[in-house]
């Protein structure tokens, strides 16, 4: 081999690519790669595993695979009181607790009949919270999916705000997450004194922010890249396959729960539904983006005529007595004492009951049988049924990229897909 | 003072709640019938023979716009039988209206057509009930389990199933190898 510089010999390497490249072009690529994406991956918001098979950088199949969470919450509650059961439910959708309290206090209070007894002031208080709640969860999803797309900057804001959310959640109820707040007849406890300002304060704060958010991604040409025309959703599709919440609503379908079977008095309030047009992922993101707004509105709403009184119903079978009752009357310890040791039996019966989670129709499927205890208690979890559309929106149409865009405009959470 | 274990005052009294008009052709399907089981939802709730399970459903979706399937579970109401129940709830979005079927299964290896020709949605839900109650459904075009490992042993959501998880038996103290692994001592 004669001797080159090493100029020469790194510009006789550039050509070898170049005749490479172009004995290449327009050929298919025949040989397919399987890859695995996950369990651990920092794209796939949790232990999702998804085995894909490439063409180069086209996805020829993408099969999910879960159950790497599963902690078998619905065996568990068989075993508990629906006080109990209560508080597993906080860990299923670990973003937002409240709004799982609210699917399964509304499916126990149905089975027990007390519906229409329930307080003002805990139904506009559990309105406003699961508003805020899905605010919080919003922010997380904004934040995450942007940041696999590469806008770190969003996450470090969404975070930033929705601690002060969580703030909010420790002060009624002692926990920033696992609230455990909403319970069967009522609340845990009554709101504390400085709510109204600091709910009030926070609104203020972030009605100034949230225009901030839409500046950074809203009309961005490089978001605009990575999102339109991306994972696109037909109608008939996203109703064959059971999807709810945001990414319905992107395909141009008016489903929501609040408005279709209202649920703690949401038919006395004032918004709107937001849908999409496309259903690709942007459309989605437009929609969760004017969810937050609508949001917004409905705190301010409930924040104006929340009224006073009893946060709970009187029914000492069902809520536990106060403190001061049990400290200085005897039918009340022994109201305590029955409902700690034994809860309550509802009358057998069934009941699905429907509210609308952050990422979508959260039902609650009861099944009491006369005991203390649940004869079943299944979740039907939003994520489920939404995760199951990623193949066939991205097999044969998306690029190896385009995964990340999808599994963030799902926004799954794999502690409620497994639960 | 009142007694506090007067059952009967555990549970407010029950009206009846008025069912709406039926959504289901009773006289196409003879076979299929109300059920009487409280829903306290107020959902009308209809009893359907395993085998005309996905005729009755395509009726439901194509005459009456039931077009979401919203939810596939299923209930074990051991030791009764017929001991399971898959339950399916709909939901009409045009009309507003919902509607819940149950199919009754018995024995051991139960088995009930898929429905995932009409609604391709169908398939995790169907796997999840197989996965944890054992319920075949004929027809699956993907029948594995979903949440537990794919070499489990049982069906966890049974209640005949223990919520310890099924034990190994137990081990003698002086089985114990120093290696960390049991088993009968070794005579070298």
């Amino acid at each position: 081999m004669e001797d080159l510089g090493i100029k020469e010999r790194w510009l006789d390497q550039e050509e070898d690519l170049d005749r490479d490249e172009e004995e290449q072009e327009g050929a298919p690529f025949k040989e397919l790669m399987t890859i695995n994406m996950g369990p651990q991956h920092p794209s796939t918001h949790g232990v999702l595993r998804l085995i894909v098979t490439l063409s180069g950088e086209e996805v020829i199949k993408c099969i999910p695979e879960i159950g790497y969470l599963h902690t078998g919450i619905e065996k568990q509650a068989e075993t508990k009181t629906y006080n109990q059961a209560l508080t597993l439910t906080d860990r299923t959708d670990y973003l937002n607790p409240l709004i799982n309290n609210m699917g399964f206090v509304v499916a126990v209070e149905k089975l027990l009949n007390i519906t229409d007894q329930i307080p003002p002031r805990a139904q506009v208080t559990r309105v406003l919270l699961c508003e805020l709640q899905r605010i919080s969860s919003h922010l997380v999803w904004l934040g995450t999916h942007a940041m696999d797309l590469g806008a770190q900057s969003t996450f470090l804001y969404g975070m930033r705000d929705r601690e002060k959310i969580l703030d909010i959640f420790e002060m009624c109820s002692g926990v920033r997450m696992m609230t455990s707040y909403i319970m069967p007849g009522g609340l845990y406890a009554d709101l504390p004194p400085d709510f109204e300002e600091a709910v009030d304060s926070f609104l203020k704060y972030f009605k100034k922010k949230w225009p901030e958010y839409h500046t950074l991604l809203t009309k961005s040409q490089l978001w605009y890249e990575r999102t339109k025309n991306i994972a696109v959703l037909t109608p008939e599709m996203a109703l064959a396959y059971g999807a709810t919440g945001a990414c319905l609503r992107a395909s141009g379908i008016k489903y929501d729960v609040r408005k279709m079977f209202p649920y703690s008095g949401y038919e006395t309030y004032d918004f709107e539904v937001p849908i999409g047009k496309n259903g690709d992922v942007y459309d989605r993101f437009l929609v969760r983006m004017l969810e937050v707004e609508q949001s917004i509105s409905i705190v301010e709403q409930a924040l104006n005529k929340l009224p006073g009184g009893e946060w709970q119903i009187s029914d000492r079978k069902i809520v536990p007595p106060k403190k001061w009752e049990v400290a200085t009357n005897m039918e009340s310890l022994i109201h305590h004492f029955k409902l700690f040791t034994e809860g309550f039996k509802p009358l057998p019966g069934e009941v699905y009951s429907r509210v609308e989670s952050a990422r979508g129709e959260l039902g609650y499927f009861m099944v009491s049988d006369g005991s203390n205890k649940p004869l079943r208690m299944h979740i039907r979890a939003p994520s489920f049924a939404n995760l199951q559309l990623m193949p066939a929106t991205l097999e044969g149409k998306a690029l190896f990229a385009d995964i990340v865009a999808a599994i963030g405009s799902i926004d799954i959470i794999l502690g409620e897909v497994d639960r | 003072m009142t007694q506090t274990s007067d059952e009967s005052k555990n549970n407010p009294e029950v009206e009846a709640i008025p069912t709406e008009p039926s959504l289901l052709d009773l006289e196409r399907f003879p076979n299929v019938r109300k059920s009487d089981f409280r829903a306290a939802d107020g959902t009308p709730t209809f009893i359907v023979p395993a085998e005309e399970i996905v005729d009755v459903l395509r009726h439901l979706r194509d005459e009456g716009r039931f077009t979401m399937l919203e939810d596939v579970t299923a209930i074990d109401w051991y030791p009764r039988e017929p001991r399971y129940q898959v339950v399916y709830n709909m939901i009409a979005l045009e009309r507003e209206k919902v509607i819940r079927i149950k199919v009754e299964l018995s024995g051991e290896n139960p088995t009930i057509p898929t429905v995932t020709n009409l609604w391709p949605g169908a398939n995790w839900y169907e796997r999840e009930v197989f996965d944890l109650f054992g319920i075949d459904f004929e027809g699956h075009p993907d029948m594995r389990r979903i949440e537990m490992p794919d070499d489990w042993d049982g069906h966890p959501l049974r209640k005949d199933y223990p919520i310890t998880g099924k034990r190994r038996a137990a081990v003698p103290a002086n089985w114990l190898r120093l290696e960390g692994r049991s088993g009968p001592p070794q005579t070298n």
